[in-house]
């Protein structure tokens, strides 16, 4: 048994150390956002956030998560209310099938929480591990800089601040 | 003449002495300029061939900026002297080589010296270089010459006085450079003197591979026996190899062509851009490397050999569950790194069994740190090894705990010391790294360590 902090609260999880965290998010808290893409770490679109930094959960075992804070994209807002990255992701229609774009969100967000103010190039070269096989990558990237503005705006700051954890 | 006057005249004629002496070691002449020569007047053989030791030089590597054009130069190389920019080597009039003539360019690669007269910072290997044969020279030359001209001028170096003035690398070519082509030696085969003759020269093994002085020149006396460059420990590859099963030629062939051997893991850091280049180029001249660098490592003795069997009898052995002790980092290694290195799929797409890892049996921590940190990053266009990186999943405690667990279950090596400084390194120039450009993660671009004036 261990006590996982996901969006802000304590699950108690029995599941071996070696776990990946992914598993446990999907099988046993059912947070579905995140994806099972290649399951090595490298495609993206498990992608959540420990401590402020974006992580691949598919290869992140439970083990090392022990007093982390982890927020997957559940915890940045709902459908009611869409955290901004999630509004500018819809407003670009930046979705085609969308398996991998819960993970460059959250690695979008990541960034944004860091470095407000991202330059293009900043922007590309950290999503760069995101693989998006439909070809959105442009609107991708308009999203990223309408978010930077949505997160710039003063009522935007609150939903920003309360995803920051 | 009062005595004073006899001092000061005396003092003047060594002044004046010293400074002639001075001028004629430092002073080089410019080489006329020339019309950049047309593509089409060198031979397309000549070019295949300069192409061929452009690799095995691995000249792109410094000369071409990550994400840049082919050989337009700016790369920074952190030195503890401070930093120097590589320069523009595509035939550009203004800010290449364009204007060089044949012979300015052997006289760069010979001697250290530009077109203009000016001395060359020995970050560009010419201490290795002064062997290449006029006709390597010439096919360099040509293909150089053949490349797209891009315009990219030269950034200034970061060096503080006197290092900043050239004529200060004068002083440093009469105590370090020794000129000289290569002398076969008659003893050896002819595949013996060939590798010989690209490993000592064109592709400066020695360059990452030897450790450096105060000065930053090469240690004769301690050849091969271990450097640094790019936050990188580059191993020992002579008798003091810390590979735990030692190396041979056909070992050597394997690695140098493919990238990787199943005894002994595969090539990344700074080395991938070396096997990368060397995997297009004349297979007899990786085999002469080769057998040369088998003759550098030198038989193995019979404790040495016995360990390695010990080690690639133990790797093949049914694979023992993990033990789950309470340690930290046996427990990491278990959850993190036990379910890629050790399966039963094999390298390279498999994670090296690390009871083979030089890394792990390394006297430096480093290139773990690197790797445990930065992972290996798929290289665009080729089929590569991949591992994901733990930079943003494990803290520090975590990762010294795995390397100290890896350091004491899969080497016979005592304890590493210095582990949490590795640590910390290793994640500043994967900061700096991601902060500054996209580009393949297992290169780290803070190349604080690389120890070359």
């Amino acid at each position: 048994m261990m006590t996982l902090k996901v969006n802000g609260h304590d699950h108690q999880i029995d599941a071996d150390p070696d776990t990946p965290l992914l598993y446990v998010l999907r099988n046993d808290l059912e947070l579905n956002a995140a994806k099972f893409g290649c399951g090595l770490g490298q495609c993206g679109s498990c992608t959540v956030i420990v401590d402020g930094k974006a992580v691949l959960s598919c290869v992140t075992p439970l083990l090392l998560l022990e007093g982390k804070q982890v927020t997957t994209l559940e915890g940045l807002g709902s459908i009611e209310a869409p955290a901004p990255i999630q509004r500018a992701f819809m407003e670009e229609q930046a979705a085609q099938c969308g398996y991998c774009i819960a993970g460059m969100m959250m690695r979008a967000q990541a960034l944004l929480q860091k470095n407000p103010k991202p330059t293009d190039e900043q922007i590309r070269a950290e999503l760069e591990p995101h693989l998006c096989r439909c070809g959105t990558h442009m609107r991708i990237l308009r999203a990223v800089h309408r978010a930077i503005r949505l997160m710039d705006t003063a009522d935007a700051a609150s939903a920003g601040n309360r995803s920051a954890q | 003449m009062t005595k004073s006057r006899i001092i000061v005249s005396v003092l003047a004629a060594l002044l004046i002495g010293g400074a002639v002496a001075a001028f004629a070691i430092a002073w080089r002449p410019a080489i006329a300029a020339i019309e950049a020569p047309a593509p089409q007047s060198f031979e397309l053989a000549l070019v295949k061939r300069g192409r061929d030791l452009a690799a095995i030089g691995n000249c792109n590597d410094c000369h071409t900026v990550r994400g840049g054009k082919d050989f337009a130069g700016g790369l920074p190389v952190p030195t503890p002297f401070g930093t120097i920019y590589s320069s523009n080597i595509t035939p550009d009039a203004e800010t290449g080589i364009g204007r060089w003539t044949e012979a300015a360019f052997r006289r760069a690669m010979r001697s250290g010296v530009n077109r203009d007269g000016q001395h060359l910072y020995p970050t560009f290997p010419y201490d290795h270089f002064t062997n290449v044969t006029d006709e390597d020279d010439r096919a360099l030359y040509a293909y150089l010459m053949t490349r797209q001209p891009v315009h990219a001028a030269a950034r200034a170096n970061q060096l503080s006085f006197p290092l900043d003035r050239r004529f200060v690398i004068a002083g440093w070519k009469l105590l370090f450079l020794r000129r000289g082509t290569y002398h076969p030696d008659s003893t050896k085969s002819a595949e013996w003197n060939r590798g010989a003759y690209l490993v000592e020269g064109l592709a400066h093994c020695g360059a990452c591979h030897t450790p450096r002085n105060a000065l930053g020149a090469e240690r004769a006396s301690a050849q091969f026996a271990g450097g640094d460059v790019d936050n990188w420990h580059a191993y020992a590859i002579n008798a003091q190899s810390p590979s735990p099963v030692p190396w041979d030629a056909d070992a050597l062939f394997a690695y140098l062509r493919d990238g990787w051997h199943p005894d002994h893991g595969v090539a990344r850091g700074p080395m991938a851009q070396v096997v990368s280049n060397l995997s297009s180029v004349p297979e007899s001249d990786i085999r002469a490397i080769a057998t040369y660098m088998a003759g550098v490592f030198g038989a193995p003795t019979p404790d040495r050999k016995r360990r390695g069997e010990e080690v690639l009898a133990q790797v093949k052995s049914p694979p023992v569950q993990a033990s789950k002790t309470s340690a930290a980092g046996a427990a990491i290694y278990a959850a993190a790194c036990a379910v890629c290195h050790e399966t039963d799929r094999a390298l390279p797409y498999g994670g090296v069994n690390l009871a083979l890892s030089t890394a792990v049996s390394s006297p430096d921590a480093r290139n773990v740190a690197n790797l445990v940190l930065s992972g290996v990053g798929a290289v665009e266009g080729e089929r590569s090894p991949i591992m994901p990186g733990f930079a943003s999943s494990m803290h520090d405690d975590q990762i010294a705990a795995l390397l100290n667990y890896l350091r004491s279950r899969f080497s016979n090596q005592p304890a590493w010391t210095g582990v949490e400084k590795a640590i910390e390194d290793a994640r500043r120039t994967q900061t700096v790294f991601l902060q500054t450009s996209p580009g393949p993660r297992n290169a780290p671009a803070d190349a604080t360590q690389r120890d070359k004036p």
